[in-house]
């Protein structure tokens, strides 16, 4: 079963970083990574803080971006080149299937975002000519964008199981952008009455809310991240990722693949 | 062939399972994070022009949101803090974004306006942002009131006032009583009754649930101050008359100074204490008892 899992994991990997449109989203987010010191440079007194904020929300938005591109077409790609049956008839197992391919395209995300986060840190040490203690700091933040990177990616499987590429593409940057309104989502619940109440706080908890993972500010103005925010962001990142990587697997279950 | 339900079976568990868990990391994590972490991230973007330039043409839907967030950050502080630094800029962002956003200058500037702990304290920037209002919304009387309004009963700016009213009476559509309130800032400002009919127009022509609450809550207090001071006087007869403090209602009604037991505007009798001051029974349902009085004095 574990080999299983790994060979389709190794080849979604494979398959992924042979993607052109991967390729064109990495050189394009280094590419606003690196110009980040010019933003540096005619900023008065705050190069350091638009280095962060330009960095990190590029690492982000990319990451999000190619988790969702390249998350929509895991499915249909394979039904639309007929490669699904040929797995299918196999041994392997529709769970499986969909495991494989979340955990394949998860790796090829953490690898994107390790090349960004180099490319941040070299954008860094050009324009301070050196690191400091306080831009390990900034490793916090990369690590809430890897998880909310985690997490979309098992939202764009989940759409691309059962829908087209393109409405697997609306629905998964529909809900990225709920998950960045969170805290108001669940502010409206608070303030609602009745059945508002109960629908919105319902809405607010099936949504994902990308709010808490949002460090990018704090740490661009050096505050401290504590340990428990690190580790309930975890816990948080990988419960919802993993239900809805099981929600996936039990849609793909029931489809009629004929 | 009998399909195979055990992988649907496991998976459904799994679902349940590991989404109730994810719901109970994220309600750790609002404990661990404050109400406030929304909200304080809005000073890193402290400029509604520039919200508006970046907003892609949405800059009315972001408005309605930030219009949203200065309701709930209002919301969330009344009667629990005295800081309400975020008030001001959220107004100033979401009227920047939506200069036509009436009830932002209208009903904000009321939040802004009343003292701590029922508002800001802000009544100098509540008239900033009236002012800004009627710049870009010349033809709305109703924002000229809340203008009189605020320099009357928070700034007691009684020459502003009343020319916020006639400025405002001026205009197409205005209703008569504008005239009638620009006439009483100039003769009758310091008159309790003419806080009530300020009060009483602001209920009627404010549709917000909050200010309307506040509207009703300052009348009740304006109209039990007025009894009070009433009732005080007669006590104070009575005193003159006798020598003696009346013991109860029933001294007064028998010195025919009073007709019967008096009653608050709740209709509950008001309390004669011992050493002949005038109480409400329950002074949680006037809240601004005394303040309005002692504020116009």
């Amino acid at each position: 079963m574990t080999s299983r899992v790994s060979a389709i994991t190794i080849n979604t990997f494979r398959e992924a970083v042979r993607d052109r449109v991967l390729y064109n989203l990495i050189v394009f987010a280094l590419l606003l990574v690196a110009s980040a010191p010019l933003f540096g440079a005619i900023s008065i007194d705050i190069e350091h803080l638009v280095l962060v904020n330009v960095g990190l929300s590029s690492i982000s938005l990319f990451g999000v971006i190619i988790a969702i591109l390249v998350g929509i077409g895991l499915v249909s790609k394979e039904i639309e080149k007929r490669t699904l049956y040929t797995i299918l008839s196999r041994p392997v197992r529709r769970w499986e299937f969909i495991v494989g391919k979340y955990f394949g395209l998860l790796l090829t995300l953490v690898v994107n975002a390790a090349l960004m986060t180099l490319g941040f840190y070299l954008a860094l040490l050009a324009t301070e000519q050196k690191l400091t203690h306080s831009d390990a700091g900034l490793l916090v933040a990369i690590y809430f964008i890897v998880l909310e990177i985690v997490m979309m990616t098992a939202i764009a499987l989940l759409f691309s199981s059962f829908s087209t590429p393109v409405f697997a593409a609306i629905f998964s940057f529909a809900l990225f952008i709920i998950g960045t309104f969170g805290d108001d989502l669940r502010n409206v619940a608070a303030s609602s009455n009745g059945v508002m109440r109960w629908f919105t706080t319902a809405a607010a908890y099936l949504a994902p809310n990308f709010s808490s993972l949002n460090v990018i500010s704090q740490v661009a103005h050096d505050k401290p991240i504590g340990g428990s925010l690190v580790l309930f962001n975890t816990l948080y990142a990988v419960l919802y990722s993993a239900a809805v990587t099981a929600a996936a697997v039990l849609i793909f279950n029931r489809r009629n693949l004929k | 062939m009998k399909p195979n339900l055990t992988p649907t079976l496991v998976a459904t568990v799994l679902l349940v399972g590991l989404y109730t868990g994810s719901v109970v990391a994220l309600r750790k994590l609002d404990t661990l994070r404050g109400r406030e972490a929304t909200l304080e991230e809005v000073l890193y973007v402290p400029s509604g022009q520039t919200l508006k330039r970046i907003s892609l043409g949405y800059s009315g839907l972001l408005a309605n949101i930030y219009w949203t967030r200065a309701v709930q950050y209002f919301g969330s502080r009344l009667w629990h803090s005295s800081h309400f630094e975020l008030l001001a800029p959220l107004l100033d962002i979401t009227t920047d974004l939506d200069p036509h956003l009436i009830v932002a200058y209208q009903t904000g500037s009321i939040f802004l306006s009343q003292r701590v702990p029922n508002g800001a304290g802000q009544p100098d920037k509540a008239v900033a942002l009236l002012e800004k209002g009627i710049r870009a919304n010349p033809e709305y009387w109703r924002l000229y009131f809340t203008l009189g309004f605020i320099h009357y009963l928070d700034r007691h700016d009684y020459k502003a006032a009343e020319q916020a009213f006639d400025r405002g009476s001026r205009i197409s559509g205005a209703l008569p009583f504008m005239k009638v309130m620009a006439a009483r800032m100039a003769e009758h400002a310091e008159d309790t009754a003419t806080a009530i009919a300020v009060w009483q127009a602001v209920y009627d022509t404010n549709p917000d649930p909050m200010v309307r609450d506040a509207a009703t809550m300052h009348i009740l207090s304006l109209e039990a101050d007025a009894a009070i001071d009433q009732l005080e006087r007669q006590v104070n007869a009575y005193r003159r008359r006798t020598g003696a403090l009346p013991s109860g209602w029933s001294d007064l009604i028998r010195a025919r100074l009073v007709p019967g037991v008096p009653l608050d505007p709740t209709g509950v009798p008001y309390r004669l204490a011992g050493d002949g001051s005038i109480q409400v029974e329950d002074p949680s349902k006037f809240r601004f008892l005394g303040e309005d009085r002692k504020e116009r004095n």
